[in-house]
């Protein structure tokens, strides 16, 4: 039975963040309703990703929009306008990620929904927030990395700023907005109250941090100091990192210095024997461990620590990672068609309820696909 | 909702649910508790000898101490699974079955209980008793081959990034069994794995690669995002750093008064970006960075400055956003974040500090008695 069955859903966002929450919520069983604009619909059908499409849209856009509709509607339109607000009126949850201002000339803020819907759950995810000098700038990935000391974390010193290569900001807001959305779902089950909730790429971002950023806020305002060579973690001590072996990569979580010294075995880390110097003396214990490190291979070392219960995994490409049996004991990848018949493989939702697998066959929708249907179904014309 | 959860993945789903306005309720061992009260970052302590990280993310809740191998203690936490809405928990597969905690036994004492668990590699499989450790996952799952440029070492995420995704999922999973409780009166059962969250969060990269069957390739200079064309990255200026973000090239080219980019036609941002992000390298370098961002900005091109967090913290952009909040630990003022998530227009604060070890376990021993009699 599905968690979110009887959940209508309509999702006027684009791009990554608003789109994955509805994903999110599609997964878990609600219905979900792209609104997109006649012609050219959610941008990210046409946002090209490497020399990667398919049938002329990307394939990320398949990836984010599978197993949802998609109706087509001018907003700025009189006749599609007062369809889309009959459609509001029968939706459990209306969620955007317009730029602040857009739904409110429109007519469509949160204050104009809940007189067309009481009991809506309203949520809109900003790039900066409403209160921000920043606020009309666009919100995008990258730049939300950028601003908010992300990239300071990551590689090496002396390294340029270092962006994480995945749209880690979409996906957190996106994350954040789902919860939401969730959480006043559930307090709507209990109170049958309207929610507007508010979520911010800036916030989403800051929260990811707050680990490191309390560490920052209490410390006197040191800045993370990423270590000279094998950096994973600016805060860890050594020898957390992802080292060069004879024939590849060696990733070792946290461990007793004077453990690996005698199981490498390692010479010369035998004189870290304090606890303290494996953080204020990390880079040298770091470089030490490298060059021990590359005298053999992976799996040479693998033998020798994952007994200890040494913490430690090879690192793979996603080919090496493919032929895995732990990768193919998850049973991640699912394929899905679209009534164009275009089949793609993508990946599953990670959760798993009363033992089973949330996955549905659906491809992405073509723009406007369900607009008849909904028309008819929902008696707009 | 009862913690049964250490560290990172599990407690930051229970924060969560703390700040949205649950009551969570740690379940620790008697004598060290937690694990992750003795292990700081920084070496950061609180004054009550925990350490800061624990403080961070264990704030609002409260501690119930009790032994798993003891059967009083085994007693009493059935009688509070009998009274909780969700339980959680981390423990690698078969601990709390050992324990006769397991989600059967759970159901048995509860069947309206959401039970949610978190594992390393899932529930089978040959990697399924490997330690759910967060870089062992970022190496494990391709992620440490995104970021960085080509020529690089695998480059990890400086965050536990794995953990923080896997709590988020875990808490989208707990909140869609309430829904449904409340709809049907029935409980759930919710997992999820590091694995699967690491591999969902990479989910555009893997269904690109399963399309193309070609590995991401990091570019060789200012890499962004492997999958995207030129100029998505990090530069440098003469005096700090710019992030530049999608653009058409034409536009960038007037945007940076750069003749020589009209040499690349748009087809080719992808093709040959390695070369067009050297070229764009050595002109950035010419000028301050708030020359350029007045000038892109002023061509409506996606760019900003990359900070550090002191220069963030002095911004009124992040100020607006009021993001901090302090509690009291002891006798000490800790500064931390709060809930991202805004509703009714509010922000959620609360300023109850980390639980001692064992802290409520009068309090909620004598509510056990009040409730039985």
């Amino acid at each position: 039975m599905n968690l979110l069955e009887d959940i209508l859903v309509l999702d006027f966002s684009q791009f990554l963040s608003g789109p994955s929450a509805g994903l999110r919520l599609a997964d878990m069983g609600a219905r979900v309703i792209k609104i997109e604009k006649p012609g050219t619909g959610d941008i990210c059908r046409e946002l090209y990703v490497s020399d990667v499409n398919i049938e002329g849209e990307s394939t990320i856009f398949h990836a984010i929009n599978r197993h949802k509709e998609s109706y087509a509607a001018d907003l700025k339109n009189e006749d599609d306008l007062v369809r889309i607000k009959k459609l509001i009126g029968e939706a459990d949850v209306v969620m955007h990620n317009f730029r602040p201002g857009v739904m409110e000339r429109l007519g469509l803020a949160y204050e104009d929904v809940r007189r067309l819907n009481p009991t809506v759950v309203y949520a809109e995810i900003s790039g900066y927030g409403d209160d921000s000098p920043w606020r009309n700038l666009p919100g995008q990935d990258l730049l939300l990395q950028a601003v908010s000391g992300l990239t300071w974390l990551s590689h090496n010193d002396g390294e340029m700023p270092t962006p994480m290569g995945v749209a880690v900001v979409d996906i957190l807001a996106g994350a954040h907005t789902a919860q939401g959305v969730l959480a006043a779902l559930y307090q709507r089950s209990v109170k049958n109250t309207s929610a507007l909730v508010q979520v911010s790429m800036f916030e989403s971002v800051l929260d990811f941090q707050f680990e490191v950023l309390t560490c920052f806020y209490n410390d006197g305002e040191e800045l993370p100091q990423r270590s000279r060579t094998n950096g994973a973690h600016a805060y860890i001590s050594a020898p957390y990192g992802i080292y060069k072996t004879a024939n590849g990569f060696l990733a070792l979580a946290m461990a007793d210095i004077q453990q690996l010294a005698a199981l490498l075995p390692c010479k010369e880390l035998e004189a870290f024997t304090a606890r303290d110097e494996w953080f204020t003396r990390r880079d040298e214990i770091k470089g030490v461990l490298a060059d021990c490190l590359k005298q053999n291979t992976t799996e040479h070392w693998l033998a020798i620590l994952q007994p200890a219960d040494i913490w430690c995994a090879p690192v793979h490409d996603y080919e090496t990672l493919r032929r895995q049996g732990g990768y193919k004991a998850l049973d991640m990848e699912m394929d899905v068609r679209t009534s164009n018949n275009i089949l793609l493989t993508t990946t599953r939702c990670p959760l798993r309820v009363d033992g089973e697998y949330l996955t549905s066959p659906v491809g992405a929708p073509f723009l406007g696909e369900h607009t008849e249907t909904i028309n008819r179904e929902f008696s707009l014309s | 909702m009862l913690e049964f959860s250490q560290y990172l993945s599990g407690p930051s789903a229970g924060l969560r649910l703390a700040d949205l306005g649950a009551r969570v309720i740690k379940i620790e061992r008697p004598g060290t508790g937690d694990a992750c009260r003795q292990l700081a970052i920084k070496n950061l302590w609180a004054p009550d000898g925990s350490s800061l990280l624990f403080h961070t993310i264990n704030r609002n809740k409260e501690s119930f101490a009790a032994n798993l191998k003891n059967p009083d203690d085994i007693g009493l936490l059935r009688q509070l699974i009998e009274k909780a809405d969700v339980l959680t928990h981390n423990f690698r597969p078969g601990v709390m079955e050992k324990a006769g905690l397991g989600y059967e036994d759970a159901k048995a004492l509860n069947p309206k209980l959401i039970y949610a668990e978190i594992s390393g590699y899932g529930t089978s499989g040959p990697w399924k008793d490997l330690p759910g450790q967060d870089l062992l996952l970022q190496a494990l799952s391709g992620l440490a081959y995104t970021t960085g440029n080509e020529d690089d070492l695998p480059v990890p995420f400086g965050i536990a990034v794995a953990d923080i995704i896997c709590g988020a999922h875990l808490v989208q999973g707990i909140l869609g069994g309430l829904i449904r409780r409340q709809k049907r009166g029935v409980g759930a059962h919710i997992e999820v794995s590091l694995l699967a969250s690491l591999l969902d969060f990479q989910f555009e990269l893997f269904t690109t690669y399963f399309a193309s069957h070609k590995l991401p390739q990091r570019s060789k200079t200012a890499n962004g995002h492997s999958l995207l064309s030129a100029p998505y990255g990090v530069y440098a200026t003469a005096d700090g750093y710019l992030a530049l973000a999608m653009v058409d090239l034409k536009k960038l080219s007037q945007g940076l008064a750069c003749k020589e980019l009209l040499m690349y036609k748009q087809e080719d941002a992808f093709s040959l970006r390695n070369e067009i992000k050297e070229l764009l390298s050595l002109h950035l370098r010419e000028q301050t960075s708030l020359y350029w961002l007045e000038l892109l900005h002023s061509y409506g091109i996606w760019a900003m400055p990359v900070m550090t967090w002191k220069e963030m913290r002095a911004h009124p952009a992040y100020q607006s956003l009021l993001m901090e909040q302090k509690i009291l630990a002891g006798n000490r003022e800790i500064i931390t974040t709060r809930c991202p998530i805004r509703y009714n227009g509010q922000r959620l604060y609360n300023q109850k500090a980390a639980p001692q070890l064992g802290g409520q376990n009068q309090s909620i021993l004598s509510e056990l008695k009040t409730v039985k009699a």
